[in-house]
């Protein structure tokens, strides 16, 4: 028998002790959705589907600064000594993702902006005139069109992978110890990308191009989550003792459910189904895939803060 | 430079929670929260069992996540005694390290900043023991230089047994907590 008592604070105890609430699963839910939105921009000035004048190219670089910013607003509400946030960009941490992240975002702003001139959308073309030019003289180039496309790729997946690798670089948190968890939120984060274009989408070759991608994605993040959960279960005591958090414990029903069954298998099947033509395009699917992945960040700050390590 | 190190003879304490008030009075530590605090723990089986009581508290690592993770440099391996301090007017609030530290050993101050136990650096720089070492009735901690061989605590460490908490965690903790009979 080991009995262990305390008189420290205890957050099973007081909830109040837990050190994230809400702020940071939905940060972490927007930065991976805008990561993979500056991914599937990226991909759509690179081929040449964003001509077509109702691409969603034209719409997503502006949903992407609406998100962001209100990803970085949970952020900013989460933090606990708010005047002072501006210390971040006094010093450059090389061992601190947070650091990383606070450095990478500043650049994010300025590629989203770029992205959202060189694909102006009309209502901003009539109203803004010089906008308009210089976004015909950046199309003009091609050179410009593949640097800003090759930079909202490349920053879009450091930042999908930062989300993950925020809670991982955690070791004293078992359930975040695993390599595979930048993978899982970038690919996360794009598959929501994805889904929100399919809802966003006026093009039918657009729709039908997001269904595809989002059927692949899912499927990926599948294996990702078995992955990690195998590789949680062949690591140390505490790990195998965080991964059973969602394997018979408290986290179970919900991960289970909620991220896994509704969230990936249920619009993986229906979307397959409208792929096959067996039934129609519905926007059930990708609202499913959405609500999966906001759920599926709650249960891992959370289950991922309550695990810990424990004394032999 | 030294390195500031404390020992913590486990067969001596009595869970008195004397170290907690004196902590909580001499850093006007707020309601509700703790620097320093007292585990017990009852290990065996009915009627051999056997009681550990240890006053806990953030254990200076050599190897400290809770300065790697932070983003502003607030949390520091300071040059005084290479003691882990966190700067108030750098700290965001961000709450990072206190998810790295396996200890539960910072909270987060009312006023927003980091917060956790300083090994009472002010009472240090005068050439005074922190003030749980100072109040204890029992005399079971000892405060010094690891790095100097011939200090009380190196010499402890020398000739008896002892432990660290969780080293599987790799954080190489600076408190030892002595687990055999006084000689
Ligand atoms: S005990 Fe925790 S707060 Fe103290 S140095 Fe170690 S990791 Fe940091
Ligand atoms: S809460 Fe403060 S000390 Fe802790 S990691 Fe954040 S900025 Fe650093």
């Amino acid at each position: 028998m080991r009995e262990y008592t305390t008189t420290n604070s205890n957050p099973f105890v007081d909830i109040s002790h837990q050190v994230w609430a809400w702020e940071i699963p939905v940060y972490l839910f927007l930065g991976g959705l805008v990561a993979g939105m500056m991914v599937i921009s990226g991909y759509l000035l690179l081929s040449d589907r964003w001509q077509k004048p109702k691409s969603v190219a034209y719409v997503l670089p502006a949903w992407s600064l609406v998100l962001l910013s209100l990803g970085m607003l949970a952020l900013f509400l989460d933090l606990e000594h708010k005047l002072y946030v501006w210390r971040l960009y006094l010093t450059f941490e090389i061992t601190s993702p947070m650091s990383w992240g606070s450095w990478i975002l500043i650049l994010v702003y300025p590629a989203l902006l770029a992205n959202l001139v060189i694909a102006l959308p009309n209502a901003l073309k009539g109203r803004f005139p010089s906008l308009a030019t210089l976004s015909d003289r950046m199309q003009e180039r091609p050179w410009v069109l593949r640097s800003i496309a090759v930079v909202n790729v490349a920053l879009g997946i450091m930042v999908g992978i930062y989300t993950g690798i925020l809670l991982s670089s955690l070791g004293a948190r078992p359930l975040w110890s695993s390599g595979l968890l930048g993978p899982l939120f970038l690919v996360s984060g794009v598959s929501t990308a994805a889904a929100l274009v399919h809802l966003l989408a006026k093009e039918p070759e657009e729709r039908a191009f997001a269904v595809r991608a989002d059927i692949g994605l899912l499927v990926t993040e599948l294996v990702f989550i078995v992955l990690f959960l195998i590789g949680l279960m062949n690591a140390s005591r505490v790990q195998q003792e965080a991964a059973s958090m969602l394997l018979g414990g408290p986290f179970t029903a919900v991960f289970w459910v909620l991220v896994v069954g509704l969230g990936v298998l249920v619009p993986m099947v229906i979307q397959s189904l409208a792929v096959a033509r067996r039934i129609g395009h519905t926007h059930v699917a990708p609202l499913l895939v959405i609500a999966g992945g906001l759920v599926f960040r709650f249960v891992m700050v959370n289950a991922g803060q309550l695990s810990h390590w424990t004394p032999t | 430079m030294a390195r500031f190190g404390m020992v913590i003879d486990t067969s001596k304490c009595v869970g008195c929670l004397d170290c907690v008030v004196a902590c909580k009075t001499e850093n006007d530590v707020p309601d509700g929260f703790c620097r320093d605090w007292i585990a017990t723990e009852v290990t065996g089986t009915f009627p051999s069992l056997s009681m550990e009581i240890r006053s806990e508290r953030c254990n200076m690592c050599d190897n400290p996540p809770c300065v790697y993770c932070c983003p502003t440099g607030a949390s520091h391996i300071s040059d005084f005694g290479k003691l882990v301090q966190i700067t108030e007017e750098k700290c965001i609030g961000c709450k990072a390290c206190l998810a790295a530290c396996p200890y539960g050993a910072r909270f987060t101050h009312p006023d927003g900043y980091a917060d956790k136990c300083t090994f009472c650096e002010h009472r240090l720089r005068e050439g005074k023991d922190p003030a749980c070492v100072s109040v204890c009735p029992t005399h079971c901690m000892y405060f010094g230089d690891l790095d100097d061989p011939n200090s009380e605590v190196s010499r402890l460490l020398e000739s008896r047994k002892s432990k660290t908490l969780l080293p599987e965690a790799g954080t190489r903790p600076r408190i030892y907590f002595l687990t055999d009979k006084p000689k």
